[in-house]
């Protein structure tokens, strides 16, 4: 038998309720003091087509799914055609008995088919074919013989408040009837169970969207703007969703474009802004993002990415906007980079990039992708600790118009937005005081703001090194890469973002197999102290960067600032999440053809 | 808000006007001044933000906070603005070519949404800045270094755009009656919402039509027709395609019903946006957490 180590694959069509009732199970299991990571598959439409939902269930912290599943439960029969190749030996195929299924090819492999009367108990107990999937997964846990507890106090909580405790009643019935059911002819076939740990910690479930929504409410950010698109979307509907409760204000634009001005017109009001997109919406925001650099408009923007070229593959996942986050815009202008890499550091991260930006007057990107923005993780609930971010707010040279006092003080020998001074960064008072009134401009400016119309070389001068300058000093508070797992060792896995979860358990299982290896994040991208990463990276005896895009945009950036070149990259650019198994195997045939 | 008593002199800026001896802009300055001495608003509680084109150089050209933008955006970045600071006065200053050409969907919008906005477009209906290209608003026909042949395409027509997208308040003016303009411009920031102000501001060196002479001949003020209502809006619509040789003037279209966006968005009932404050209460962030139970 094996005890709390587990995968399940749920599919189905659009509109079957997937990826609720596969969050809903993942809840359920961390409810019973384990921990999940879940990943959700869908594709770009409303009804039909395939989705699915994979959970990883383990007694310890995990940051990956893994390719291969113990149990697939089909609500279609699609899903048993695409995903039968996953089931491990002696896996569970749970499936309603109407579906035309194929027994013996089940068996063939070594799997355990399981037909049971699903949608029969659904229609009968519960009123309605669309409790098949509560039907489905209560199966799972029956022959888990996971305690049906744990999903029966999530569905109360679904359905209970919201709708009545009528729907959340039937759905029990029908969970109850379909576990029982499939304890009892499958439980003893089946080798994996789930055993609940009722003295673990509280944990949360959370996806990395959410998790920057918590670190930007936190931070005192009181307005975000956005234009829908996957899969930036659930960060701005989270935002919508707090925005009684914490006093924001939360718009929805008609564009991308309008997005960004509107976060620059809030930022320079003085109100911590922020905005959030994927790599289509950010194309359209970069002229304003410029505007932001010359106006010295601090700001945060999540940029989600997605696949490209174009529209690419709108419901799937790469990294492949690393260079141009780096690089977009006309013009050179100071920004900062920041890709956290799990959902507490996405928390923690947007408390840092409202700082950076407040500090230095600058836009800072927060670069996350689909993989990181939907999955899934339990985390202990005092992971977090908000004082992090709350007790370490710093808004820089700031004083809002109505701190008068101040203003009085700072402003005797009159105010120039635009001072020039050692460190390149200026007081900056916005609009609304009697001693600070000015102009901004986007087009080169004078210290008190005014278009400099002569376009003097002198003047362009002092103002490139003044905005410049600022990156030089912003290096002070950028981190360098972390390294994690043993100091010494023959190979170093380079990564950023969301690869850097399943680079982990790379690196864990490379260490167990005999080859000493260990890890270096890049969280902080931009700017960073290249002389002291060097150092790092030239104390590696051989390097490969594992990134979800297709030519190692990381290393090219790294070999931009110290000269050192990979041994080799790993990169998946097909859409599709890295895992642990994906790295390993794409590691020695990358080795092999050093 | 105490009125206090400001003057033309508190409005000077210490830079002078780039633009050519005789434009139109001149006219707008000069009203968007009175319009302020009028309502007694002084430098820092009125922000002007500005496209990009000879008459977006305007906020650097009278004491007050600007915001010289992009070519087109300058909508969104007030709107963004009046969201986090909704005591103060916003005025946005653009041109032909920036909202009814390369930012004409953020006017769509910023129309529907009524927001407590004023929105002065200087339509010269030439590209000046560029050096002569033809605008939106250029008439058919019209000769520019783009349209050697004449352009062979309609013109926008504000007036009526804006009608059909819900603004509460529409007007045009002319720069060569700066006084009368200043009138409109005073109605449109006491406007309780969006106030669109069409300006025909005469391009001295590229537009050898549209000139002070050619509109003095054709303009007449809607208000001295006593039958005109302006709360009636088929009144408005026959009068927004009224082109030739009577062009009106004045304000078309207006309606005070409609809320402004800013009165329904519940976060802005109290002190404006950045005077809340930041951290949120450690309790309430905690509380955030157990919907992830």
């Amino acid at each position: 038998m094996v005890k709390n180590n587990i995968n399940i694959k749920l599919g189905g069509e659009a509109g079957q309720g997937v990826e609720s009732s596969g969050m809903g199970f993942a809840r359920a299991i961390a409810r019973a003091g384990l921990h999940i990571f879940g990943v959700q598959d869908y594709m770009s439409r409303i009804r039909g087509g395939h989705n699915w939902y994979q959970i990883r269930v383990s007694e310890h912290p995990i940051f990956a799914h893994e390719p291969k599943v113990q149990i697939l439960i089909a609500l279609d029969e699609r899903t048993i055609q695409e995903h039968l190749d996953e089931v491990v030996e002696g896996g569970a195929v749970i499936y309603d008995t109407g579906l035309k299924v194929d027994d013996n090819e089940i068996k063939s492999r070594g799997l355990i088919p399981m037909p049971l009367p699903l949608l029969k108990l659904a229609e009968e107990l519960g009123g309605s074919k669309l409790m098949l999937n509560t039907a489905a997964v209560a199966a799972a846990a029956g022959i888990m013989e996971f305690d049906l507890s744990y999903p029966e106090s999530v569905i109360r909580d679904s359905f209970g408040r919201r709708k009545g405790s009528e729907i959340a009643d039937r759905n029990i019935r029908v969970a109850n009837a379909a576990y029982e059911e499939a304890r009892k002819q499958f439980a003893h076939l089946f080798d994996w169970k789930l055993e609940a740990n009722p003295n673990a910690p509280k944990r949360m479930v959370i996806n990395g969207n959410q998790a920057l929504g918590l670190g930007a409410i936190a931070a005192g950010c009181k307005f975000c703007c956005g234009y829908p698109m996957t899969p930036a979307s659930s960060l701005l509907e989270f935002m919508f969703a707090q925005a009684r409760r914490f006093n924001l204000v939360v718009r929805q634009t008609e564009d991308e474009i309008s997005a960004l001005l509107h976060t620059i017109g809030a930022a320079h009001a003085g109100v911590r802004a922020m905005t959030c997109t994927s790599g289509g919406g950010f194309s359209l925001m970069v002229e304003a993002l410029s505007l932001a650099g010359s106006t010295e408009t601090p700001l945060v923007l999540v940029v989600a990415q997605r696949p490209g070229p174009a529209t690419g593959l709108p419901t799937r996942t790469e990294q492949g906007e690393l260079l141009f986050t780096i690089f977009a815009g006309h013009g050179e202008f100071p920004r900062a980079v920041i890709a956290p890499g799990s959902v507490e550091q996405c928390v923690y991260e947007m408390g840092r990039a409202f700082n950076i930006a407040e500090k230095y007057q600058m836009p800072v990107i927060v670069l996350t992708d689909a993989f990181l923005a939907n999955s899934l993780r339990s985390i202990d609930i005092d992971a977090i600790d908000f004082r992090k971010i709350t007790e370490n707010i710093d808004r820089g040279k700031l004083i809002l118009p109505h701190e008068s006092g101040k203003i009085e003080e700072a402003v005797r020998d009159g105010y120039r937005r635009f001072d020039f001074n050692e460190d390149g960064i200026s007081l900056r008072i916005p609009p609304g005081h009697p001693k600070a009134v000015y102009s901004v401009a986007g087009e080169e400016h004078t210290p008190e703001g005014f278009i400099d119309w002569e376009e003097r070389m002198d003047n362009r001068i002092k103002m490139m090194q003044k905005r410049m300058k600022k990156l030089e000093v912003a290096v002070n508070d950028m981190r360098l890469p972390e390294l994690h797992g043993p100091e010494d060792a023959e190979l170093t896995l380079v990564c950023w973002g969301s690869s850097f979860g399943p680079t982990l358990e790379a690196m864990e299982r490379l260490n167990s197999n005999g080859l000493r290896t260990n890890l270096l994040q890049f969280i902080d991208i931009h700017p960073l102290n290249w002389d002291s990463v060097a150092d790092i990276l030239t104390n590696s005896r051989n390097w490969v960067s594992v990134e979800g895009n297709f030519s190692g945009q990381l290393s090219r950036w790294i070999r931009m600032n110290t000269g050192l070149k990979p041994t080799a990259i790993v990169a998946r650019y097909d859409g599709r999440p890295l895992n642990p198994v994906y790295i390993v195997e794409h590691l020695q045939e990358v080795l092999a053809k050093v | 808000m105490v009125a206090t008593q400001v003057t033309m002199k508190d409005l000077q800026s210490p830079v002078e006007p780039t633009w050519c001896p005789g434009c139109g802009d001149y006219g707008i300055l000069n009203a968007v001044k009175r319009a302020l001495v009028q309502l007694s608003i002084p430098p820092h509680q009125v922000a002007f933000f500005s496209g990009i084109g000879c008459g977006s150089k305007l906020p650097d050209y009278i004491r007050a906070n600007g915001f010289n933008s992009l070519h087109g955006r300058p909508v969104p970045i007030a709107q963004g603005f009046k969201l986090a600071h909704h005591d103060m006065v916003v005025i946005v200053v653009d041109g032909d070519g920036d909202n009814y050409g390369i930012g004409g969907n953020h006017w769509l919008h910023v129309m529907r949404r009524n927001i407590n906005i004023t929105h002065i477009v200087q339509n010269n209906m030439v590209y000046g800045l560029t050096k002569g290209q033809y605008a939106p608003t250029s008439m058919k026909g019209f000769v520019s270094s783009t349209s050697p042949e004449g352009t062979i395409e309609w013109p926008v027509n504000p007036i009526a755009i804006a009608l059909a997208a819900g603004a509460t308040f529409i007007a045009r003016g002319f720069a060569g009656d700066p006084k009368y303009l200043a009138d409109l411009i005073a109605k449109g920031i006491q406007h309780k919402g969006y106030a669109l102000i069409d300006v025909f501001q005469p391009c001295v060196i590229f537009n050898r039509i549209n000139t002070y002479d050619w509109f003095r001949e054709r303009v007449y003020k809607l208000d001295e027709d006593p039958n005109y209502d302006p709360h009636d809006k088929k009144m408005a619509w026959e009068k927004a395609h009224e082109w030739g040789d009577r062009i009106p003037i004045g304000i078309f279209y207006i309606n005070e019903d409609q809320p402004t966006l800013e009165e329904q968005i519940p976060a802005l009932a109290g002190k404006p946006l950045y005077q809340h404050e930041i951290p949120p209460k450690l309790e309430d962030l905690e509380s955030l957490k157990l919907m992830f139970l």
